[in-house]
């Protein structure tokens, strides 16, 4: 099965970003759409920018050129709260959970921007909050049983393996019902094995809840496999945007993974 | 006439009727405990025979089951059966691959699996079964955009269309079903050959079921977590046969995963378990009881030496000092019943283990700190129903005496053979199978070894056709060695050799949470499986096992031949899925002979390093090559002197 689904309606538009730390240029005038429920790889060596496109998407970063316009509204840059309000979210190349805190707490923190309940409400419990809190665990858990972490509910997140926190994160991701959601190399790290389920979640995730997705990935095999389509990024510049096929056979794409003799 | 209560759809409609609002399944999913009462499970199977019929189902016909222990799963096998159908229960870890033979040896037409994974998997499978043409899954994750397949949901919204157009179509099918019909074939591992497909009634499997619950006193209150693999004959007998009979409660845990956690939730009060699964409990508070503070880890080996001493007899109602009543009643307030606790065995009235020899220390482990842990033994073709051991007549090293109804005989050869109500009906389109193994006065050869003992109760040595002679004439029981070998916790699986030899030779697969755990505790660092099994420490410390092993043997007069003089720790696993293993974890000793033959010859040689290139399956189906230098390591042996003094 090969996700099919990239005719649909552009969700997210960057327009020639640019973004620099001083004199240090990450990215340089870069353009390109995301559509609906598609699944998106952006590539590139390290230090490409890939990581600070996705910090730009989600307003960790503010560019200092260029417009972002996401579900038809156009900005000059995102903030994170907004943007977690509008539907997007994100996992992080160097998971990010609260270690001493347990899995099902981890996810239940995705929850967050869903809970309307006063800190008075809350405390005693009763009516919105009550519902809410029914609600957002019925989510969680609907999200654990979809990822398949049912066995490590309880488990506080430090004491788990690399590849399952990776899941827990998606997870949390999951929780906030994303429109759009940005993974930075969700498989790094894994075995073959890890690797696989992992694609098969994110997979699943893109069909399931139709959740158009953005992904940064080094696992070639990978990228090829789920993606729809994919950018190429170099020195903070976009050499490559295709499909898989197109990319794999560009010119400029192959020289900067292989290396070139300058 | 045939009695009221022959098949188990009429058991079911009774079950309904009788205690309608009583929970007969329950399920986790999200989180939760759900619950079906009888009345309930009745609707659901009667929705899903009717969708299997509505869509062309006929008498006769084979159902083929895959997945977990999921409820619909169970209930598709009522609902087949009240059709007249025959379930076919398959092993639901097998690659696609091995689902071949199975469908195409049952002739499967219908098919209803769990989820995506097992979907993926038949499909693969189907264009090899030219006769499948029905399946259904469970579970519709992942399975929008899949072609040719149909959710049980739709299935049971199809079956109730039909049931009110048909009203009395159901009660007539289960009707018409007869207590002689087959209603499942059930496939046997398969040590040698290709699996069988052992066909067995609605009668065998009542009477077995009904002989069980008599010999337990279970009953509609009892509640059974079931978590063991469908295709297998003692998931169906107590699962199944024993649920549908006393009418007690089944539980389907979350995922395999959970297993542990959910046996806590529920505390059964009846369990059933192999061997390899109490062991790995005992391993898990073990290793967390060396984490524990010293003070705990005193009273815990103070209170276990106690209840080594009087756990057992207590348990058996048997005379026990006073003063050790009272340090083993204070024991249990302080170490046995917390434990008890953690291990989700505060309800249990009896559990059961079979499969596989126990070892003698964690089966007096279970029963001393009070859990009424006993053996039982029987095959597939038996369901699973032969020898029971009775309340206070427990022993390690038997498997008890006569189930009710059932006769035991020794043949000539020493091979065990038995008669009675629960023997298989016949092997699915194998007569010549069928006629070899039940002769002519109607006993069924079981193809294992063993003996009566003086109370009566039945002890297995070996499988006959495994017991061998060395060169020198003594027997050479390899089970039995093997065993032993894996009665120790860091020890996983062994292979010994030594038919046709002049000595004893052993395959050893370390236990790798057991062995890490000890190579963690003294900072031994290793990457894997095959690095740590080729560490010299690690070599020592199995070769201690081994010479442990020899001791023992070396004082049980005949066997003291069998002692082993040199041994390898194999670079891998064995794994069912490299065809090693048989999918119930029995060793197939001809294919890995055959396989390792190398390291035979060099085991057998005066080499003491062996290259080997292996090829693995990986989970996902890819292969690969493992390969490794394997060292060989000798072991002390008693000399024949010191066996002789002291047999």
């Amino acid at each position: 099965m090969t996700p099919g689904r990239s005719s649909g309606a552009v969700l997210l538009a960057v327009d020639n970003i640019s973004l620099s730390f001083g004199g240090v240029k990450a990215l340089t005038g870069i353009s390109f759409d995301v559509r609906e429920q598609e699944i998106r790889a952006i590539i590139g060596p390290n230090g490409a920018g890939k990581s600070s496109m996705l910090n730009v998407i989600n307003g960790v970063y503010h560019p200092q050129q260029g417009t972002i316009t996401f579900r038809g509204e156009v900005r000059r840059d995102m903030n994170t709260h907004r943007a977690a309000a509008q539907g997007i979210a994100r996992t992080f190349q160097n998971i990010a959970l609260f270690k001493g805190m347990s899995v099902l707490d981890n996810i239940l923190t995705g929850r967050n921007l869903k809970m309307h309940a006063t800190f008075i409400e809350q405390a005693i419990y009763l009516g919105r909050a009550r519902r809410e809190e029914l609600e957002n665990r019925r989510k969680v858990e609907e999200v654990i049983d979809f990822l398949e972490i049912q066995h490590i509910r309880k488990t506080p997140v430090g004491k788990l393996p690399y590849g399952l926190q990776k899941r827990v994160e998606l997870a949390r991701a999951l929780a906030a019902e994303p429109i759009l959601l940005l993974l930075d190399e969700p498989m790094a790290g894994m075995n073959i094995e890890e690797k696989q389920d992992m694609c098969r979640f994110v997979l699943d995730v893109n069909e399931q809840y139709g959740t158009t997705i953005v992904l940064i990935e080094h696992d070639m095999g990978v990228v090829m496999d789920i993606s729809d389509r994919v950018i190429v990024l170099d020195y903070g510049k976009k050499i490559g945007d295709g499909t898989p096929d197109e990319v794999r056979g560009s010119q400029a794409v192959i020289d900067a993974y292989l290396g070139v003799a300058n | 006439m045939e009695a009221e209560l022959a098949t188990f759809p009429r058991l079911l409609l009774e079950h309904a009727h009788v205690r309608g609002e009583r929970p007969a399944t329950r399920e986790k999913d999200l989180g939760i405990w759900q619950t079906w009462t009888w009345a309930q499970v009745a609707d659901e199977v009667r929705a899903l025979a009717c969708g299997l019929a509505a869509l062309g189902f006929k008498r006769g016909m084979r159902l083929a089951i895959i997945g977990d222990n999921r409820p619909r799963l169970y209930w598709s096998m009522t609902a087949a059966q009240a059709l007249g159908g025959i379930a076919v229960p398959m092993y639901q870890d097998a690659p696609a691959a091995e689902f071949v033979y199975v469908l195409n040896d049952a002739e499967i037409v219908y098919a209803i699996v769990e989820d995506q994974e097992q979907v993926d998997k038949i499909l693969e499978a189907a264009p090899q079964v030219p006769s499948l043409k029905h399946i259904y899954y469970d579970d519709p994750r992942g399975l929008r955009n899949y072609e040719g397949v149909t959710s049980i949901d739709r299935l049971q919204e199809i079956g109730r269309e039909f049931d009110l157009a048909h009203p009395d179509f159901y009660n007539d099918e289960v009707a018409r079903g007869r207590s002689g019909d087959v209603s499942i074939v059930l496939y046997t591992s398969g040590t040698t050959g290709k699996p069988k497909g052992v066909c067995q009634t609605h009668a065998a499997f009542i009477v077995s079921a009904q002989g069980g619950c008599g010999f337990d006193k279970l009953d509609s209150r009892d509640s059974i977590l079931s978590y063991l693999p469908m295709a297998w004959v003692g998931d169906h007998l107590f699962s199944y046969a024993q649920w549908l009979v006393a009418g007690f409660t089944i539980n389907c845990p979350e995922s395999g995963d959970t297993v542990m956690t959910d046996l806590r939730e529920i505390g059964p009060t009846y369990y059933f378990a192999p061997p390899r699964v109490f062991e790995n409990l005992l391993t898990q508070v073990m290793i967390r009881m060396e984490d524990a503070s010293p003070i705990k880890r005193g009273l815990f080996r103070y209170f276990t030496a106690v209840a080594r001493r009087c756990g057992a007899a207590i348990l058996d109602r048997k005379p026990v000092s006073v003063s050790d009543r009272l340090l083993y009643a204070l024991g249990n307030v302080l170490v046995y019943a917390p434990l008890r606790n953690v291990l989700g065995m505060s309800r249990i009235r009896v559990a059961y283990t079979a499969g596989a020899a126990i070892g003698p220390d964690l089966f007096r482990f279970y029963r001393s700190i009070g859990i009424n842990l006993k053996q039982l033994y029987g095959s597939t073709e038996t369901c699973a129903y032969v020898c029971l051991q009775p309340d206070g007549g427990v022993k390690f090293d038997t498997v008890g005496e006569a189930a009710p109804g059932v006769e035991i005989k020794i043949a000539e050869g020493g091979e065990v053979l038995v008669r009675g109500p629960m023997l298989l009906k016949e092997y699915y389109k194998r007569p010549d199978a069928t006629a070899e193994s039940i002769d002519s006065e109607g006993f069924f050869h079981t193809g294992d070894a063993g003996l009566i003992d003086d109370s009566g109760q039945l002890k297995i040595i070996d499988r006959a056709k495994d017991v061998g002679k060395m060169n020198g004439g003594a027997m050479f029981a390899p089970n039995y060695i093997e065993n032993k070998l894996k009665f120790f916790p860091h020890i996983k699986e062994a292979v010994a050799f030594g038919n046709g030899r002049d000595s004893v030779c052993a395959f050893i697969n370390i236990d790798m949470g057991s062995v890490g755990n000890w190579a963690e505790r003294r900072g031994i660092a290793y990457s894997g499986y095959t690095d740590l099994g080729a560490k010299p420490e690690v070599y020592r410390l199995i070769g201690e096992c081994v010479e442990e092993v020899n001791a023992e043997l070396a004082r049980e007069g005949p066997l003291s031949a069998s002692q082993i003089h040199r041994f390898i720790i194999l670079h891998k696993e064995l794994d069912p899925d490299d065809d090693e293993l048989t999918r119930t974890r029995k060793v197939r000793r001809n294919f890995i002979a055959e396989k390792y033959g190398v390291l035979i010859d060099a085991l057998y040689s005066d080499r003491d390093v062996q290259h080997i290139e292996t090829l693995v399956k990986f989970e996902d189906g890819r292969s690969g090559m493992v390969a490794a230098d394997l060292k060989i390591e000798e072991a002390k042996t008693l000399p024949a002197a010191d066996a002789r003094e002291a047999a």
